[in-house]
């Protein structure tokens, strides 16, 4: 079974690139640009794993994480925070708020890859 | 005790030398001479109008001073 | 008719409803609810200086020298302006030391000096008591007119009455009786008398009505009115020069002078002394005293022209004094009561002038004459005498009645003579001796005890030869070579014409040359050595007044030992053992301790002491009697200097201790703003490092995610391939230009940046921006309009940097409009001493909580995918930064929906920027 990832980022380019990363890794891609959609494609339909910026429009990263932990039924979501604001504070907080991994920008996209797969339990 | 307002004692000083002014050579020889205003001899009016100013001015000075 | 009993019965009514009012308020200082203690009443009784010389003089002078009678009355009201330094300052001298007298003051002032205070009282006894005799001859002139009513018959010359059948000598003797009844009920430590002052208030009250009555009288019943008098005096030349004075320089110089010499007189009178010192129970009232005490003045002055102008329209033969006019005048219209009212308000002022006199005076002859004398004379034993009290008593009243004594006699030597005539300002005269003593006592702390002495024997003296000595010659008790030939017919030692000095009157001559022996010889001889330590100590008490609290320093001038049981029977011995004991119990009390056998005998004791007993027997006194029972050891000059700059020093070192613990706050105050600032900016500076970091990662994650992706598969479709690439160059683009800006930032921010200023035409500037960004516009399909003015005068500005500046308002206008729909206009006018530039768009516009925001760094507006803007968010911050550099201003209007205008201005060249610049270069 394929797993689903959502993306969420603002930034065109970088979705382009994650899209194309994933798909090409054999997942199922779904895009949000801020955090209100993110939210909304989650519910349509649950992912399996969230690559989530935190400079979002609408919503930030950390409400959209805060806001998927808090519902039960989303449990099993993965959540990997991605931030070009590489500050220990920030990586605190997300850890705090539920998530599973942080990645700076930029990353290396095998470390990506590695770390999507190892949290989905492919590795 | 009695606080020395600055100010009160200051105006006061300047009652006094604008009285010395008034009272005295040449502003009085201004208004000695004969004739009269409102039936009133010049000096004796000059003398106790500026009489009477002075009185008010430290009467107003004394009585609006802050203590 | 009015019968002899008729006025006796009504003056004694009179006299017994004053006794009443001062019984009463006696009686109610003694309960302590003083009925005094009244600003009010303080100005009226300081009315005490309209005596009889004013009630009836007044007139008579009026008629003789005219409007010239009024700077008796002037001076006064100008010396109250300074009353709030000066008076002030005296009352609370003479509170902190208990002077009981003008001679107590000077004598204290100068190291408590037994010489200085009889010295002082003999100037004032000779040039009093005549005064004294001027009010009996007032009192008693008045009573035999009135008894002659309604006939008008001027009194016969009193010598030639027999002495049991002259009304004078009972005046003399009531008024000593009344005097003594409630003058020295008792012996005060503070000397003060409520019950007399509240009589004294009342008389002047009665006075002042009296006068006023007849004045309303004689001005709107008698005549028409003022206007009415006045011009009836204008038909007679004598009268009609009344209302003048003489224009000439002596006429102004006497009018100067007596103004002067009723400013001393006002101050250093005994009486005045007594009632505006002495007396005074809280110095608050002297504020109101001020201008009551003025007003008063005015208003009993007011009617004393036409009065006398009335007088001489009605008596033109001169077979009536002109001095009697106030009471002659209703007598003439059978103005029966009235004329009474005259004379019992003639009355008042002769009986409350008498009273405070005498007991000034008495107080001063017994505390300053009789008492050293009888201290020093061994052999009355005085020494071991337990209860002085009752002899302090009786020398006081005996003095009151040998004053009232000496001042019939005078009376009866004088009579009409001109000695007893002109001796107001005669008196006035003696009293300004004191002056320069007691001024320069308060404000000079270099005067000294020989310079007082010296000063007041030479003026007293200059004052007898030019002033007394004629007025006896006058009377001629002496001959008048004496005047016209000078002293042993030496033509230069004429007296009043001293040293040739002519073209003067006798009063500002005189007043001219005892002032300058006085002064000069104060000045003089007290330079001639350094103040001693009782003087250096009392002048430190007395200059310094203001600063000190009582007693605080008193007792720092103090060393010695001393037993409670030697002071205690002492004080008993003046003031009765009763109130000797009373006093030190709640001097006890004050202190915290329970009985007089506990306490401790130091400084403070001593000099409480002391003062209890200068209240009854002088400062001069108090000290010699105290320093008979206490060990004193002597203070050396330099020990007293010592202390004295001690404490001059430890003032100085608070006030700087205060300066700088201030100063300190400040600082501190300015470091911790400083701090916050700090704060700030590196709050400012962290944000702004981690925005930057944020926007260099982005483009930069894009990148490195395409290149690794390219690297990795090198088998990517062409079509992927080429969009891959295009990406990395566009970010790499991005990343370029960021770096640009951020350096660009920083380099103005700081200052560093470079600036090629010249001559500017904007119109050029936007037509060259116009173009390079016209395929931005065919892009979108945007219209473009413009409305530029010609021929505007150039700007100063970097050529480059404003194209920066249009190029990043034209594309922010562009990014923000539709396609096909948009349009910009773009508009250059002149205002006022500026070139402005508008560039408006129709596009998404700014709402109004973002307008601040979008020029500061890294701030930008919107925030949907599509409306995701472009640019770094440097572009407004920098293009701000810029206008403003070169003197302009950048701003923007907008609402949300209705599309944006942003506007700049820059100054014309006027040279002055360009001259700025060249100063800045140099």
């Amino acid at each position: 079974m394929t797993k689903r990832i959502l993306i969420v980022d603002d930034e065109p380019n970088i979705v382009v690139s994650l899209e194309f990363l994933m798909k090409r890794e054999g997942f199922e891609v779904a895009v949000a640009m801020d955090g209100e959609a993110a939210l909304k494609s989650v519910e349509e339909k649950t992912p399996d794993l969230v690559l989530l910026d935190i400079m979002l429009p609408k919503k930030n990263g950390f409400e959209v994480c805060q806001t998927i932990r808090a519902n039960p039924e989303l449990q099993a979501v993965k959540i990997v925070m991605l931030t070009a604001k590489g500050r220990d504070t920030e990586v605190a907080k997300g850890t705090a708020l539920g998530a599973d991994a942080y990645m700076t920008k930029p990353f290396s996209t095998k470390d990506l890859i590695a770390q999507v797969r190892q949290i989905l339990g492919e590795s | 005790m009695m606080k020395r307002s600055i100010l009160t004692g200051q105006r006061l000083v300047a009652v006094f030398l604008l009285g010395c002014v008034l009272f005295n050579y040449p502003v009085i020889a201004l208004f000695n001479k004969t004739g009269e205003l409102f039936d009133i001899p010049l000096l004796y009016l000059f003398l106790f109008g500026a009489w009477a100013l002075l009185i008010g001015l430290m009467a107003w000075v004394i009585e609006h001073r802050q203590e | 008719m009015l019968q002899a009993w008729v006025i006796a019965s009504v003056s004694f009514a009179y006299l017994g409803v004053l006794f009443a009012i001062a019984y009463y308020g006696d009686k109610r200082a003694d309960a302590g609810r003083s009925i005094i203690a009244n600003p009010t009443i303080y100005a009226l009784s300081l009315a005490v200086y309209c005596t009889t010389w004013t009630f009836y003089g007044s007139v008579g002078r009026a008629a003789s020298t005219g409007i010239g009678f009024l700077p008796i009355y002037l001076g006064p009201t100008l010396m109250a302006g300074l009353w709030w330094f000066v008076m002030l300052k005296i009352i609370r001298i003479s509170k902190a030391n208990r002077i009981t007298s003008i001679a107590d003051f000077v004598s204290s002032r100068y190291g408590k000096s037994q010489l200085l205070g009889g010295l002082v009282t003999i100037i004032a006894v000779i040039g009093i008591v005549p005064y004294i005799s001027l009010q009996l001859k007032a009192v008693s002139n008045s009573f035999t007119i009135l008894l002659h009513y309604p006939d008008i018959v001027m009194p016969a010359r009193a010598a030639a009455q027999p002495l049991l059948q002259d009304s004078a000598l009972y005046i003399a003797l009531i008024l000593a009786a009344f005097t003594i009844l409630f003058g020295t009920r008792h012996l005060d430590a503070t000397e003060r008398h409520e019950g007399m002052v509240a009589a004294i208030a009342f008389e002047s009250l009665v006075k002042l009505l009296a006068f006023v009555a007849v004045g309303i009288f004689v001005t709107f019943f008698l005549y028409d009115g003022f206007g009415d008098i006045f011009d009836r005096a204008e038909l007679v030349p004598k009268l009609k020069a009344l209302m003048t004075v003489d224009d000439t320089g002596a006429s102004y110089g006497s009018w100067w002078s007596l103004t002067f010499l009723s400013m001393l007189s006002i101050m250093f009178l005994p009486r005045q002394f007594q009632i505006s010192v002495v007396e005074n129970v809280n110095e608050r009232h002297l504020a109101r005293a001020i201008w009551l005490f003025p007003l008063y003045l005015l208003l009993i002055n007011i009617f004393v022209l036409p009065i006398a102008v009335g007088g001489l329209l009605r008596f033109p033969d001169g077979s009536v004094d002109a001095d009697t006019f106030v009471l002659t005048l209703p007598m003439a219209e059978q103005q029966e009561l009235l004329a009474l009212l005259v004379y019992i308000g003639g009355l008042s002022a002769g009986t409350g002038m008498v009273i405070v006199e005498t007991i000034a005076l008495s107080t001063m002859v017994c505390n300053d004459l009789v008492m050293p004398v009888l201290l020093r004379w061994k052999s009355l034993r005085l020494h071991e005498e337990h209860d002085l009290s009752g002899l302090l008593l009786s020398i006081r009243r005996w003095a009151i009645a040998a004053i009232l004594l000496l001042g019939y006699v005078y009376f009866r030597a004088a009579g009409e003579a001109y000695a007893l005539v002109g001796i107001g300002l005669i008196s006035f005269a003696a009293v300004a001796q004191f002056a320069p003593a007691i001024i320069g006592g308060i404000y000079w702390k270099g005067g000294t005890r020989e310079g007082a002495i010296a000063g007041l024997v030479a003026g007293f003296a200059v004052w007898i030869y030019t002033l007394l000595l004629p007025s006896f010659a006058k009377s001629g008790w002496l001959s008048l070579d004496f005047i016209k030939e000078g002293l042993f017919s030496i033509g230069l030692l004429k007296p009043q014409q001293l040293f040739g000095l002519t073209g003067l009157g006798e009063i500002p001559h005189s007043l001219f040359w005892s002032m300058l022996a006085n002064i000069g010889c104060y000045v003089a001889v007290s330079l001639r050595r350094r103040p001693d330590v009782v003087e250096t100590g009392q002048a430190t008490l007395f200059v310094d007044a203001f600063r000190h609290t009582e007693g605080e320093q008193r007792s720092r001038f103090w060393r010695g030992s001393a037993q409670v049981q030697d002071l205690l029977p002492l004080i008993g011995r003046f003031l009765g053992p009763e109130r000797a004991r009373e006093a030190f119990l709640a001097y006890a009390r004050r202190r915290g301790v329970g009985t007089i056998d506990q306490l401790e005998a130091n400084a403070d004791l001593v000099h409480y002491a002391e003062a209890l007993l200068a209240g009854a027997i002088g400062g001069a006194s108090a000290r010699v009697m105290v320093a008979s029972v206490v060990k004193e050891e002597p203070l050396g000059i330099d020990e007293v200097m010592n202390i004295l700059d001690e404490a001059s020093q430890v003032r100085a070192y608070s006030k700087q201790l205060e300066q700088k613990s201030r100063e300190l706050e400040a600082a501190t105050a300015e470091l911790r703003a400083a701090n916050e600032r700090l704060k700030e900016l590196d709050r400012m500076k962290d944000d702004f490092i981690s925005t930057v970091t944020h926007e260099l990662r982005t483009p930069l994650t894009s990148i490195r995610a395409f290149s690794e992706i390219l690297l990795e598969d090198p088998k990517t479709n062409l079509a992927n391939r080429r969009k891959f690439l295009a990406i990395i160059v566009k970010e790499t683009e991005r990343l370029t230009r960021l770096i640009n800006q951020v350096l660009d930032m920083a380099k103005i921010e700081s200052g560093n940046a470079e600036w090629h200023t010249a001559d500017i035409d904007l119109q050029e500037v936007i037509e060259e921006t116009l173009a390079a960004t016209s395929t931005l516009f065919a892009d979108k399909r945007i219209s473009l309009e413009k409305h530029l003015a010609a021929d505007l005068p150039r700007v100063r500005a970097d050529r480059d940097r404003l194209i920066q500046v249009m190029l990043n308002l034209l594309s922010n206008a562009v990014k923000f409009c539709e396609e096909d729909s948009g349009r910009v206009t773009v508009r250059l006018s002149a205002e006022s001493g500026v070139a402005r530039v508008d560039v408006e768009d129709n596009g998404t516009g700014i709402a109004e909580a973002d307008q601040a925001t979008i020029f500061e760094k890294f701030r930008q507006v919107g925030d949907t995918m599509t409306a995701k803007p472009q640019g770094t968010g440097l572009g407004l911050p920098i293009s701000r930064q810029i206008v403003e550099h070169f003197g302009g201003r950048l701003w923007v209007r907008s609402s949300l929906g209705k599309g944006a205008t942003f506007s700049f201005t820059l100054p014309f060249d006027t040279g002055d920027a360009r001259q700025e610049e060249r100063r800045q270069n140099d």
